[in-house]
C-alpha cells in the first residue's frame, strides 16, 4: 500500500466518522433542505471536472470532460440556489411575526 | 510538495471545514440559511483554488478550456434556471434530478481517468477498485435518482413498477456487474469492460427503484445522495484529491444519517422500503 493511498483512505474513513458525528436527530421540517444542502456539497465533484478536463487530448476525453463539467455544474449551482431557497422561506415567517408583533 | 500543492492543499482543507461546519449549522432552523452559506463559502474556496491550479501549472490546452467552460456556463445557466423558476411544492424531484447528474459527473470522472491512464496497462488495484466503485456508484445513483425525479413529477407512474422476472433479472444484472468488476481488477484496461460496468450499474438503478411506490421517493432520493457522496468521495481516490474524498465522505455519511430519520418519521425502515423494490411483496403505498 502506498503512502498516498494511506492518508487517502484515513482522511476517507475520518471524513465519515465526522459525517456520522455531526448528524444529530434534527426537525422533520429541516429534513429536506438538509438532504439538499448535502446535495450541493457533493457537488464539490466540480473540482473533479476542472482536474479531468486539464487531462483531456482526444476527442472522447474532450466530450467526457464537457459531460463532467456539465453535470457538476447544475449540481453545484441549482443545489445551492434551491437550498437557499427552502431556507429562505424559513426566514420569512419569524421576521414577519415579529413586525406584527411591533405594530 | 511544490508550493502551488502545499497552498492549494490547505485552502481545500479550509473548504472541507466550511461544509462540516455548514452542515452542523443546518441542523437547526435558526443558523440553517448562514449554514449553507457558509458551505458554499467552501465551494467558492475550492473552485477558484483549481481554477488558480490550473492556470499556473498549464497543462491544459484549448479545446480543453472551451469545453470546460462552455460545459460549466450551460451548467450553471440550467442549474440556477431551474432552481429558482421550480414551485415549491416541486422542489423534491428538482433535489433529485440533481442529484442524479452529480452521480453522473462522479461516473465521467471514473471513466476518464480508467482510458486515461489506463491505456491499454495493466492497473494496480489501488486504481482500479476506486475507479469501480465510483462507476458503478455513480451509475447507479444516475438512473435511479432520474427514476425517483419522474416518479415525483409523475412522468412516471408512482405506483410499484414491476418487471415479470424482476429477481431473475436482478440477479442476472448483478452477475454482469461483478463480472465487469473482475475484467476492470484482472485484466488490461479494455473501453468495453467499463461499458459494460457503466450499463449494468445504469440498469441496476432503474431495477432498484421503479418498483418502489411513490410515497416512499423521498427517503429512496436521501439514501442515492448519500450514494452518490461515497461516489465523489471514490472520484477523490482515483484523482488524488482530498477535498472530494472529505466532501463525498461527509455527504456519504451524513446522507446515510438523515436517511433513517426520513424513514423513521414515516414510520418505515429503509430495508422495508428497498425490500419493495425488490419486489418481495411489499404493498402499494
Amino acid at each position: 500500500m502506498s503512502e498516498e493511498l494511506f492518508t487517502n483512505l484515513a482522511i476517507f474513513v475520518l471524513s465519515l466518522l465526522v459525517g456520522f458525528e455531526v448528524m444529530s436527530k434534527i426537525p422533520a421540517t429541516l429534513q429536506t433542505p438538509m438532504m439538499s444542502g448535502a446535495n450541493a456539497i457533493h457537488g464539490v465533484v466540480v473540482v473533479g471536472a476542472f482536474v479531468i478536463a486539464a487531462e483531456a487530448n482526444s476527442w472522447v476525453f474532450y466530450c467526457l470532460a464537457f459531460f463532467g463539467a456539465f453535470f457538476a455544474a447544475v449540481n453545484v449551482a441549482g443545489g445551492y440556489t434551491v437550498t437557499d431557497r427552502m431556507l429562505g422561506m424559513f426566514d420569512r415567517k419569524p421576521a414577519a411575526k415579529k413586525e406584527d408583533d411591533q405594530k | 510538495m511544490s508550493a502551488l500543492q502545499t497552498i492549494s492543499s490547505l485552502i481545500y482543507l479550509v473548504s472541507a471545514v466550511c461544509y462540516v461546519l455548514g452542515v452542523h449549522m443546518m441542523r437547526s432552523p435558526k443558523t440553517a440559511r448562514h449554514g449553507n452559506g457558509l458551505s458554499a463559502v467552501g465551494m467558492f474556496l475550492a473552485v477558484i483554488t483549481i481554477i488558480v491550479t490550473i492556470i499556473i501549472e498549464g497543462k491544459i490546452d484549448a479545446i480543453g478550456w472551451i469545453v470546460l467552460l462552455l460545459g460549466l456556463a450551460l451548467g450553471i445557466l440550467y442549474g440556477v434556471v431551474k432552481a429558482r423558476k421550480v414551485p415549491m411544492t416541486d422542489v423534491p424531484q428538482l433535489v433529485s434530478l440533481f442529484n442524479a447528474v452529480g452521480g453522473g459527473a462522479a461516473a465521467v470522472i471514473g471513466i476518464f481517468d480508467y482510458l486515461l491512464k489506463g491505456d491499454g496497462a495493466s492497473l494496480s488495484i489501488a486504481f482500479s477498485l476506486p475507479v469501480l466503485l465510483d462507476v458503478i456508484i455513480g451509475g447507479i445513483t444516475f438512473s435511479g435518482s432520474l427514476i425517483a425525479t419522474g416518479k415525483l413529477s409523475g412522468h412516471v407512474s408512482g405506483k410499484p413498477i414491476t418487471v415479470p422476472g424482476a429477481r431473475i433479472l436482478n440477479i442476472i444484472v448483478v452477475i454482469a456487474i461483478l463480472a465487469s468488476a473482475w475484467f476492470m481488477i484482472g485484466y488490461p484496461t479494455n473501453i468495453w469492460y467499463v461499458i459494460l460496468a457503466l450499463a449494468m450499474s445504469l440498469v441496476f438503478g432503474l431495477l432498484m427503484t421503479l418498483p418502489i411506490g411513490g410515497a416512499d421517493m423521498p427517503v429512496v432520493v436521501s439514501l442515492l445522495n448519500a450514494f452518490t457522496g461515497l461516489a465523489v468521495a471514490f472520484a477523490g481516490f482515483v484523482i488524488n484529491n482530498q477535498v472530494l474524498i472529505i466532501a463525498g465522505a461527509l455527504v456519504g455519511a451524513a446522507g446515510t444519517i438523515l436517511t433513517l430519520q426520513m424513514a423513521d418519521a414515516m414510520n418505515r425502515s429503509v430495508a422495508n422500503i428497498l425490500a419493495g423494490g425488490f419486489g418481495t411483496g411489499d404493498s402499494d403505498t
